[in-house]
């Protein structure tokens, strides 16, 4: 049976981790490599690696980064962050990244994702969405970290870019993330049972019980996580041996 | 151990590298024929599509290489759906060295509507495993699949997994070895595929 899968998410700026962590066992904890490497170990299902670098660097440390991942890793990764056009994904690709994720570029020519599926498969695009739920009931679609709004509602624009060929949703729901309070089990679940790909849950998963539900409840195919990994509230193996015990099928 | 990997049209090529890499064994990457007729063990990766890594094969005559080779060869995922008989994907005449047939998985298929979703990306199980190439591996061990098309069960199946339904997981006839996942990215019993194929198969 297929797993459900659990995904630590990395920030990354300059080629280090930007959240800080609290991994005492680690040389070096900024290391996106290193800490990536050690959640393999303890069963994380794949990794994504969120670049938030601004400069003109970004592109050439980026791709150097993947290539370092690639080496070390044994799990699947996706590289985000800025990603704008067929060739950076190219580079990425051949650096060794499993799959992309697109977000903004993507909004502003949904063409992108067409391109990308053609010329290198669904199978490696995944659509990012920040959205919100504003006070009329509705999930939009924000742009740039969640600093644009815009007029466009998540599932029109979800279903509008599975149309295109993207091959995965990661869907974070800017009211949940960062509160630790559970996902965003509605909009998750309009995704997840409406989509004919695989949706990532992301925002607000602070307990053991939080991810239980949004495999249950939401019917998310992966659930992402960042800081509560990195501090450790959370243990991965801890986490999937309370979901095994709950019927949840997962990799142990 | 003179180790190659062939090169063409398909991705996830660094990937193999890479993991061979990390178990500590050298390969080379080549369409050179007199290099792939040489190697001591073949690897035959891919991530792509079917009906143009065939005629990217036939233009390079890479396809007679791979069927006249005798050392043991590993196809992975679209590399493995090409060794078999046909493909679905733009119906394909593959280079049928096993008998089994590469089919589209199908929505109609499935008993639950949340289980429909293709291609299935993510860790699956595999069972009744008949090879050296699982020595170790335990029955029902996750592996990393990514795939909209699979091989159907057949008289080569020598693993097997469910995905709407069981379907064959890898394959094997003489020297010839197949693996619809992705032992590259399959943690350590991906690793331990390998090594087995390096070590046990022949």
């Amino acid at each position: 049976m297929l797993s459900k899968r659990i995904i630590p998410c990395l920030d990354i700026k300059d080629g280090r981790t930007v959240k800080g962590t609290n991994f005492v066992n680690l040389r070096d904890a900024g290391d996106p490599v290193e800490l990536g490497a050690l959640y393999a170990r303890q069963g994380a299902d794949e990794l994504v690696f969120l670049d938030i670098t601004a400069t003109v660097e970004k592109r050439k440390t980026l791709s150097e980064l993947a290539n370092r991942i690639a080496h070390h890793i044994n799990i699947p990764f996706t590289v985000g962050g800025g990603i704008s056009s067929v060739e950076d994904v190219n580079v990425l690709l051949q650096n060794g990244a499993d799959k992309i994720s697109v977000n903004t570029a993507a909004f502003k020519k949904p063409q992108l994702i067409n391109e990308l599926a053609k010329e290198f498969g669904s199978q490696c695009v995944v659509l990012a969405i920040d959205t919100r739920k504003e006070e009329d009931g509705e999930w939009y679609v924000y742009l740039n970290g969640g600093r644009t709004k815009t007029e466009m509602k998540c599932a029109d624009w979800a279903k509008q870019a599975v149309d295109l060929g993207a091959g995965e949703i990661l869907l974070t729901s800017m009211n949940h993330d960062g509160t630790k309070q559970g996902f965003a089990l509605d909009i998750t679940r309009t995704l997840a049972t409406r989509l004919p790909v695989p949706v990532i849950a992301s925002g607000g998963g602070g307990t053991m019980e939080h991810f239980l539900t949004v495999f249950n409840e939401g019917k998310a195919d992966a659930a992402l996580a960042a800081s509560i990994f990195h501090f450790k509230e959370i243990a991965i193996p801890e986490l999937k041996q309370f979901l095994l015990k709950n019927q949840i099928p997962v990799r142990i | 151990m003179n180790l190659v990997i062939i090169k063409y049209n398909a991705g996830n090529i660094q990937s193999v590298l890479y993991a061979l890499e990390r178990i500590g064994l050298e390969a080379k990457v080549t369409d050179d024929v007199e290099e792939i007729s040489g190697a001591d063990k073949v690897i035959f990766p891919g991530v792509g599509e079917a009906s143009s890594a065939m005629r990217y094969l036939k233009d390079r005559k890479l396809d007679e290489v791979i069927k006249n080779l005798t050392q043991p060869v590993l196809g992975i995922c679209l590399g493995m759906q090409l060794m078999c008989r046909f493909s679905e994907e733009n119906n394909v005449h593959c280079l049928h060295l096993f008998d089994e047939d590469v089919k589209l998985f199908r929505n109609s298929e499935a008993p639950r509507a949340t289980e429909a979703k293709i291609p299935q990306i993510g860790w699956n199980t595999i069972y009744d495993m008949k090879s050296e190439l699982f020595h170790a591996v335990p029955e029902r061990g996750y592996v990393y699949f990514v795939h909209s098309y699979y091989a159907a069960l057949g008289t080569h199946t020598i693993a097997t997994a469910d995905y709407l339904i069981p379907y064959s997981a890898a394959l094997h006839k003489n020297n010839f070895y197949g693996v619809q996942f992705h032992p590259e990215k399959s943690a350590d019993m991906g690793e331990r595929i390998l090594k087995n194929f390096v070590e046990r198969c022949y």
